[in-house]
């Protein structure tokens, strides 16, 4: 017995699909066995909310008069890439301030631009026959931008390494604000919800996936830099570490930053949180043995950030119950644990794409391509050229 | 008499020697240890809560000074912007009294002020700024 994706989208029409979200599926498998699961349930929610350094959004500023070829420009003090066409921008996420550094970033521009704050513009140039101006400053608001799209190259990772700190001292990291000794433990998946781990080998999830991006629609395009399906995985699919990811566009102005905030990690810097939501389509029997993934069944290790070295040592595997029950045992000792993930948003947005599918104002696509299932992680050597 | 909750932070080369003792002993001071913690950066780190005269304080204060270990007021207050707050879930792994956790239920964040015995571990750990301490 399979679905199809124009089946289910026939029964979100006809009002008569069945959605779930991927912790209820559990639940509804549990007592109803996998073959009745597959044939009632259409379509299960899978979200995750956290920060995503990979992320950021292509402006185009439209032409002033005269007009200028922005060599470099800055929003707010924080400089956005313009080696691109004249007026066209990326504002990166992580991109700090040149007058408040940590403080204000990327991220805090992007949140400033969807809540329809102004936004200082300056930009400048070295000026050309069809482009004479050479400098430019004046505010801008959402509004008058010609286009505002997220367009984040890696995301929803599927899995994370967790982080410990061995070193005498606190250090801050991007995962958070690691205690010495051992002090805690802090990860970052939305474990049993999360996109990727609920559909391991990317078998509905692909380019062209519509997806729920930040409070609006968007789309999966492309696999995610460093994505790594080659990650040792379980028997149930799910990798033991880092492993796929996705590449994903929206539109900025429809955006809400209710569901896309600034992360302003202490003496580590900016990043963004972005929640995703993917909807999995229950098209057979086999779809649904991956969704009924628990966090007890999904593994990922603990490495110690104070290495600062490309491969840290591990303390060994542990699963996500066991994380989000806020204390594990290491190395003898009882030791706390912190997500940098909202498990609370993911189901958040897990119910809101739910909402969304059962009032008719979500489809689904299929995926016109997959998303690669092999592929090598390539380190950086300094090498010169004779040694490549 | 008056009370006072100070943050004492040592450093490496004084964490042996009998602070807590002189205090009790040379200047008449009662006081509770609320928290002590001697790893964290190779200091040592504790929350006393003095109790004795205006003028002992001082001069104990003065002593301690002289020792070398500087002499922060404690937080009188943590304050959590529910607003704010993404219910992330990174700041209970700081909270050693477990005042900051996470409902198990509706995976949101719970404070239990009484709990808290305001060491300041969870600032400048909050990624959206939820957090503010009041000294």
């Amino acid at each position: 017995m399979s679905k199809t994706i124009e089946e289910i989208n026939e029964k979100i029409k006809s009002g008569k699909a069945l959605v779930l979200n991927a912790e209820e599926i559990i639940e509804y498998a549990a007592e109803n066995g996998v073959k009745k699961t597959a044939k009632n349930v259409d379509i299960v929610t899978t979200a995750t909310f956290g920060p995503m350094c990979s992320s950021g959004a292509f402006l185009n500023f439209g032409h002033s008069d005269p007009p200028i070829r922005m060599t470099k420009t800055w929003l707010n003090d924080v400089p956005a890439y313009s080696g691109i066409a004249a007026v066209d921008a990326y504002i990166g996420a992580t991109e700090l301030s040149e007058t408040e550094g940590m403080a204000y970033g990327g991220a805090n521009v992007i949140v400033d631009l969807i809540d329809k704050k102004p936004v200082k513009l300056r930009a400048i140039s070295y000026g050309t026959d069809c482009y004479p101006r050479r400098e430019i400053e004046t505010f801008i608001t959402i509004e008058n931008l010609n286009q505002a799209y997220l367009f984040n190259p890696r995301n929803a990772y599927q899995n994370y390494a967790a982080a410990a700190n061995s070193s005498k001292k606190t250090i801050y990291t991007y995962m958070g604000k690691l205690l010495p000794n051992l002090g805690n433990v802090t990860y970052c998946s939305a474990g049993q919800l999360s996109p990727l781990l609920n559909d391991p080998y990317y078998r509905t999830i692909g380019i062209g996936t519509r997806i729920f991006l930040a409070g609006a629609e968007g789309y999966v395009v492309w696999h995610g830099t460093q994505h790594n399906p080659g990650r040792t995985r379980l028997a149930n699919g799910t990798p033991e570490g880092p492993a796929g990811t996705i590449a994903v566009i929206g539109d900025l102005k429809k955006m809400d930053t209710r569901y896309l905030r600034a992360a302003n990690f202490y003496k580590y810097g900016v990043s963004l949180y972005v929640g995703i939501g993917i909807p999995i389509p229950v098209i057979d029997e086999e779809m649904v043995e991956f969704l009924c993934i628990k966090d007890e069944d999904i593994y990922t290790e603990i490495y110690d950030y104070s290495v600062q070295r490309r491969n840290r040592p591990s303390y060994g595997k542990i699963n996500y119950k066991q994380l989000r029950s806020g204390v594990i045992e290491l190395k003898g000792k009882k030791v706390l644990t912190g997500s940098l993930s909202s498990y609370s948003k993911a189901i958040e947005i897990a119910e809101l794409l739910k909402s969304c599918i059962n009032n008719k104002k979500f489809y689904l696509t299929g995926h016109v391509s997959q998303i690669p299932l092999e592929q090598q992680l390539n380190a950086l050597n300094v090498l010169s050229e004779d040694e490549l | 008499m008056i009370t006072k909750r100070l943050v004492l932070t040592f450093p490496e080369k004084i964490v042996t020697k009998p602070i807590t003792y002189r205090l009790v002993k040379d200047f008449d001071l009662q006081f509770n240890i609320l928290r002590a913690e001697i790893t964290t950066d190779i200091e040592g780190k504790i929350l006393i809560e003095v109790k004795g005269e205006k003028n002992s304080i001082e001069a104990g204060i003065k002593y301690l000074l002289n020792e070398g270990i500087t002499i922060q007021d404690a937080a009188k207050d943590i304050i959590i912007d529910k607003e704010k707050c993404i219910n992330c879930g990174i700041c209970p792994s700081l909270c050693i009294t477990k005042a900051l956790i996470m409902d198990s239920k509706t995976h949101e964040l719970v404070f239990e002020k009484n709990k808290c015995i305001l060491c300041g571990f969870c600032e400048n750990c909050c990624p959206v700024n939820a957090i503010r301490l009041n000294i």
